[in-house]
């Protein structure tokens, strides 16, 4: 097939989901919207009775919100890995799946935002921060980088996507709504994809993929010092920074895993989304796993041999108490079994890594709630009242999949509207690689010539 | 005008630097304005006008124990304040000392000088009064319940649900010295009764105490009293060997123990 054959095809199959998508797809999405619209009806309980609908209360004051909040932190960095990582390394097969990575960020992001806000006890101050912000409170430092991080990623996401726009725009047609056809044009940016203007585009990606590193790291760093600047133990440790970079690394490849099988499947993407795809993804997993297990295996053992202060009693919530259950699971469930599935060759395939995938980013979730609610659960002081342990309450249940469900309700809305793989990209890889071969091929026959003299 | 894209870009660059390095720097080298007097004082460095410190006897406190009530700070607390069970501002707690002893020991809010809970707060609705004591602006807390994070005493609470006024309070004039009614979704924490104090009166917990083991104090006049007795602050606090709880931290709490049987005097109680 002619490079110009395939990238046909690959507009067509690109571009379909985006006239008609499939019953499946639809259904998906109405269920997201009804778990959505559920939690945004107890939400609004929340906002006239306060937090007391939740779970929390003054001992363990920071609960699902505060979990999911972290979680969306870490699910964020699967963007910068992905398309600015691999993409300054050099590596090219990733190419089909930057996209994909770069719409859970933005959504992570905002699903971030998002759970702060649920879990402000006056949200219609939100302003406040920006009034009367302080700037040596770790929140601030957050809440400008969590900004600064969304907003560069969403440009990340939208300058390689301009020739793609451009695509829509002349193909699509008379297949879309009016107003569709105008927002393509406005966005497409007259790109005419001519060559000083492909140019231009691969200049400031390159830039791009540089800038947005540091503030990807910045985001979970200090995320991290939100908890590490207390004095608490399981939080109050130098660690803490770089080990939520390793684990976001971590959840964010996993994310990017099932994102990927669930797109293939829906959009039938899979000749795109190859094995291949999969198991370098599934190499990166393991490895960030890896050095996650690492990481609190160094935490707990340098904890767990000296029993500074309140170190045992925190310890032996883990070890054997209320939360070890959680505890062990995680291993099991985030590390062990991934790493089997992967090395394991008969589990290597799309089906096993997407398990893998789907195990650590349920898992990591787990392993936030048993970050945050450990720590809070220990009383720093002897106590009057003994307050009964948290539970979460079903209010606060349902609000928490505002944020979980609409991450994925988001992701979903934004491939319905634009191609969830690089056309463009891959198309321009295949140029390079032909590019690459009749020069191989040139170099071959000038030898040849110069035999034969 | 002739001015060169590379010019006007470092010209933008310049001024983007100038509004958010330079604050920052200002901040960091201590001369941030709202940290201190919910922004109304100009500078941390101002010398205070009081410096209210506790002093607790822990040789004089048994909890009322002995009169066979509930301990008295406590309840004076919770009249005032309107304190429910598990939030009372100060806490009064039976622990165990060396050797099979137990003690009690009243924990109220330290009132840090280098106090965590200021420090994280992103809006400064927590600030050091004039009097160097900790207060809490309901009017500007957006709930983040950071400070509840960062108090190593667990004396920082969180008001969970809408709470009635009471009839005396629903008309009271709302102030950090006098945070009534409660607001819901923002954080509360002892006043060290900011609003009495101003008249000369002692705090609640310490005219509450029957047994005069409570002493209110100021460091830079240097007296103290239970409402019984004037004491000399400092002598008092270096001849009766006093501590403060988990000073360790670097917190600088304003509340000092006096040990006397069997406390492991500046370190914590084993629960």
């Amino acid at each position: 097939m002619s490079n110009n054959e395939r990238s046909l095809e690959l507009e067509e199959i690109a571009l379909k989901p985006l006239v008609k998508p499939g019953l499946g797809y639809n259904i998906g999405l109405a269920s997201l919207a009804v778990v959505v619209a559920v939690g945004v009806l107890f939400y609004a309980g929340q906002l006239w009775k306060g937090l007391s609908v939740t779970g929390m209360q003054n001992q363990v004051f920071w609960g699902l919100y505060i979990t999911t909040f972290v979680y969306f932190i870490g699910i964020s960095l699967a963007g910068t890995l992905v398309s600015a990582i691999l993409r300054l390394s050099g590596q090219h097969w990733q190419s089909p799946v930057s996209r994909i990575a770069e719409v859970i960020t933005g959504s992570a992001l905002i699903g971030a935002l998002l759970m702060v806000v649920i879990d402000m006890g006056r949200p219609e101050r939100l302003l406040n921060i920006f009034i009367h912000g302080r700037i040596q409170s770790p929140l601030l430092w957050d809440v400008i980088a969590v900004n600064t991080y969304l907003f560069g990623s969403l440009l990340y996401l939208y300058i390689p996507m301009i020739p793609d726009l451009a695509l829509c725009r002349d193909k699509l047609g008379e297949s879309v709504s009016p107003i569709r056809q105008k927002i393509y044009r406005l966005l497409a940016l007259g790109w005419q994809n001519t060559p000083e203007q492909k140019e231009r585009l691969e200049k400031v990606i390159g830039i791009m993929s540089v800038v947005i590193i540091p503030a990807g790291i910045a985001v979970h760093s200090v995320t991290a010092w939100i908890f590490g600047m207390t004095l608490r133990s399981g939080w109050d440790t130098t660690i803490l920074a770089p080990y939520f970079v390793v684990s976001a690394f971590f959840s964010g490849v996993a994310m990017v895993i099932v994102a990927m099988a669930i797109f293939r499947k829906a959009f039938g993407l899979e000749k795109y989304l190859t094995v291949d795809h999969f198991k370098k993804l599934g190499w990166l997993l393991i490895a960030m796993g890896l050095v996650y297990g690492y990481f609190n295996f160094a935490e707990l053992l340098t904890e767990a041999y000296k029993v500074k202060g309140h170190e045992l009693e925190f310890l032996s919530m883990f070890f054997t108490g209320r939360f070890s259950m959680l505890f062990w699971l995680f291993f099991l469930d985030c590390i062990l079994l991934p790493v089997f599935l992967m090395v394991w060759p008969t589990t290597r395939n799309i089906t096993g890594i997407t398990i893998a995938g789907v195990l650590v980013v349920i898992g990591v979730w787990f392993k936030r709630y048993i970050f945050v609610i450990p720590t809070l659960s220990l009383a720093n002081t002897p106590t009057y009242f003994d307050s009964a342990p948290y539970r979460a309450s079903l209010p606060e249940l349902s609000i928490t999949m505002i944020g979980l469900a609409g991450f994925a309700l988001l992701i979903a809305l934004f491939f319905r509207f634009f191609p969830a793989i690089p056309v463009w990209e891959i198309a321009n890889e295949w140029d390079k690689e032909s590019a690459e071969i009749s020069s191989i091929n040139s170099v071959r026959l000038g030898k040849f010539k110069g035999g034969a003299k | 005008m002739n001015i060169s894209r590379r010019s006007l870009l470092r010209g933008i660059g310049l001024i983007g630097l100038s509004t958010t390095v330079l604050p920052v720097i200002d901040k960091i080298s201590g001369l941030d304005s709202k940290a201190v007097a919910g922004g109304t004082k100009n500078s941390g460095k101002e010398k205070l006008t009081k410096q209210w410190v506790r002093i607790i006897d822990l040789k004089k406190c048994d909890g009322c124990e002995g009169l066979g009530m509930e301990p008295q700070c406590m309840a004076a607390d919770r009249s005032v304040y309107h304190r429910l069970e598990g939030e009372e501002w100060i806490d009064v707690k039976k622990v165990h000392g060396e050797g099979d002893s137990t003690y009690w020991m009243p924990i109220p809010c330290m009132h840090c000088e280098n106090a965590p809970c200021v420090k994280v707060c992103p809006v400064g609705a927590t600030y050091h009064s004039e009097t160097g004591t900790v207060l809490v602006d309901n009017r500007k807390c957006i709930g983040c319940r950071f400070c509840l994070a960062a108090c190593p005493y667990d004396r920082r609470f969180f008001y969970w649900e809408k709470r009635d006024a009471s009839p005396k309070d629903a008309f009271a004039e709302y102030s950090p010295e006098f945070p009534l009614p409660p607001r819901m979704g923002t954080a509360n924490k002892c006043v060290l009764c900011e609003s009495f104090t101003k008249d000369g009166k002692l705090p609640a917990c310490i005219g509450g105490c029957p047994r005069g083991a409570m002493y209110f104090g100021d460091l830079e006049t240097d007296v103290a009293t239970n409402g019984q007795e004037v004491v000399p602050l400092k002598k008092m606090l270096a001849e009766h060997n006093a501590y403060r709880y988990k000073e360790e931290l670097g917190t600088k709490p304003r509340v000092y123990y006096l040990p006397g049987h069997g406390q492991e005097q500046g370190r914590e109680p084993r629960e």
